[in-house]
């Protein structure tokens, strides 16, 4: 089992998910994150005067799934969350150890 | 007999007025971080308590008291209100012959003013003042500053700025927007800039409080201007047009300004504008015709955008919610432009603008009351910031640490959204 964390711009969210559900994915954890990293930034004006903000609000999407599947679905948020604009986001896979679902405890794949 | 009419009317711009300082208290609150929201708000409910007594003590006695002799000051035989309701009863039984309602009204009607005069100060300090510094501030500068300007400009016959220099000022132009504006910014001055100021220009932590404030604010200041002819009649009607004319007017150009300028109109800029808009008319809005309002809203948005926008980066005070920008400026600007619009059969003083009578001298008045209550203001401030600076040890600031925490947390201990991410934690 391998964990998908993929930091997305938000408005990439809703697509991203119809995405993922249409490609069987039966559960993901969303966060509304801040953070930085190639695209500096942007501004807004207040009153004139000009503010640089330099944390940008992105979506971290996370999700857990077979091994199997992991190339495909990086290459499904990969399609989906592209602009091709600098701060299309990142994707981090990090290997998950056991899988519990409380109700049944079910163990590994058979929980997710 | 009394005018029952203008009675009642009095009373409701009374209660209009006052509730222009919660107004402002969101106004100002929605401009503020996130992390200065309750203390930003507080200081302008705290401006309601503290004029609120500070009057009764000694603010009408000192702007409205006295026999009138005195060009600067009312007097001292009303502290206390001594002797109100023993006038009332005597009125009452005996109407004098030129009274349109109970005097007892006025009492009322000109503490709502020095309660939201005092809280537009404190948009200038927010983020980084102590709050009993602020309090103690504004206790004494209501009392030295604001009620004996109250009297020379609006003190009858024998006042300094009103009659003697021959100033018109229908509402509030030099009284209200600029005495508050100009000590906004003697005490950004006097404060330093907010320790991330010019690095990091806040962001307004929530645009539909600003949007709910100004509401609030248009909807008072009708009582505000139209409240300040002191009889419903005709005039107060051109008033309150002019008000809704010119705000108007001053949310227009602000958002063409924008457009031009960064290249999106805002809510905050859409916000700013009409008050700027209602500031600038408060000088003139029972003496110009609706056309000149509107003129006056057209041209104070580019004047105080510059202000707030470039005047503000170049010399680097941090009137942190614009004070100043907004209220100072558009101030003056109102006194000048009512020397140009001035109806000659509207004016006090019989003087009419350049603009009907050829003739420069009602603007020459203009300009030196503004002067006159500039160099007042200036003065008396810069003292009574020295005094209250060294009663708090020379700490008029919160320290860095505090500042950095936020003054809700370090100054008051209650934070605005302790259940902002959904759990009741």
């Amino acid at each position: 089992m391998k964990r998908i964390a993929a930091i997305v711009r938000p408005e990439k969210l809703v697509e991203l998910k119809a995405a993922l559900d249409g490609a069987g994915v039966r559960g993901m954890t969303v966060y509304e994150v801040m953070g930085c990293g190639s695209q500096r930034g942007w501004s807004e004006y207040v009153r004139g005067n000009e503010v640089m903000l330099s944390m940008i609000p992105k979506v971290k999407l996370e999700l857990v799934a077979p091994d199997d599947q992991v190339d495909d679905l990086i290459d499904l948020v990969c399609d989906t969350a592209l602009t091709g604009e600098v701060g299309d986001g990142k994707i981090f896979v990090t290997a998950v150890e056991e899988c519990v679902r409380i109700r049944t405890r079910e163990r590994g794949e058979a929980a997710l | 007999m009394y005018d029952t009419g203008s009675t009642a009317f009095m009373l409701v711009c009374t209660m209009l007025v006052l509730f222009m300082t919660p107004g402002l208290a969101f106004f100002y609150g929605g401009l503020a971080r996130r992390k200065n929201v309750v203390n930003t708000m507080l200081m302008c409910f705290a401006a309601i308590g503290i004029v609120g007594l500070a009057w009764v003590a000694a603010g009408w006695s000192f702007a409205y008291g006295g026999d009138g002799s005195l060009s600067w000051f009312g007097g001292l035989d009303q502290l206390g209100l001594s002797g109100l309701v023993d006038g009332m009863l005597g009125e009452a039984a005996d109407v004098p012959a030129d009274a349109t309602y109970p005097s007892v009204v006025d009492v009322c009607f000109q503490m709502a003013f020095a309660m939201i005069t005092a809280a537009i100060v404190t948009g200038s300090v927010a983020g980084r003042m102590r709050f009993g510094a602020v309090s103690a501030f504004l206790v004494v500068w209501v009392l030295v500053v604001y009620a004996p300007l109250a009297h020379m400009v609006w003190g009858g016959e024998g006042s300094l700025i009103g009659d003697v220099i021959g100033a018109l000022d229908f509402a509030g132009g030099d009284v209200v927007h600029i005495s508050s504006g100009v000590t906004g910014l003697i005490l950004c001055l006097a404060l330093g800039a907010r320790s991330d100021f010019g690095l990091r220009s806040s962001r307004p932590h929530n645009v539909p409080f600003v949007a709910l404030g100004a509401g609030l604010l248009w909807l008072g200041w009708f009582g505000f201007n139209g409240g300040s002819e002191f009889a419903a009649d005709g005039v107060a009607a051109l008033a309150i047009l002019n008000t809704a004319v010119s705000s108007a007017a001053g949310l227009v150009s602000w958002i063409l300004v924008e457009r031009v300028a960064t290249g999106k109109p805002t809510l905050v800029g859409a916000c700013t504008g009409l008050v700027a808009g209602l500031v600038v008319v408060t000088p003139g809005a029972g003496f110009v015709e609706p056309w000149a309002a509107v003129v006056m809203g057209l041209v104070v948005s580019p004047v105080c955008y510059l202000a707030i926008s470039r005047l503000k980066a170049r010399f680097g005070y941090d009137d942190a919610l614009d004070a100043f920008g907004c209220h100072g400026v558009g101030g003056i600007l109102g006194g000048l432009l009512t020397g140009l619009f001035c109806v000659p059969e509207l004016s006090w003083t019989g003087a009419g603008g350049l603009l009907y009578t050829g003739d420069p001298s009602l603007l020459a008045s203009q300009v030196a009351g503004i002067a006159v209550t500039l160099a007042i203001v200036v003065v008396l401030d810069l003292l009574i910031v020295g005094v209250v600076r060294l009663a708090f040890g020379g700490r008029l600031r919160v320290t860095d640490h505090e500042e950095a925490l936020g003054l809700d947390v370090s100054e008051h201990g209650e934070s605005a959204y302790p259940t902002f991410n959904g759990l009741d934690a």
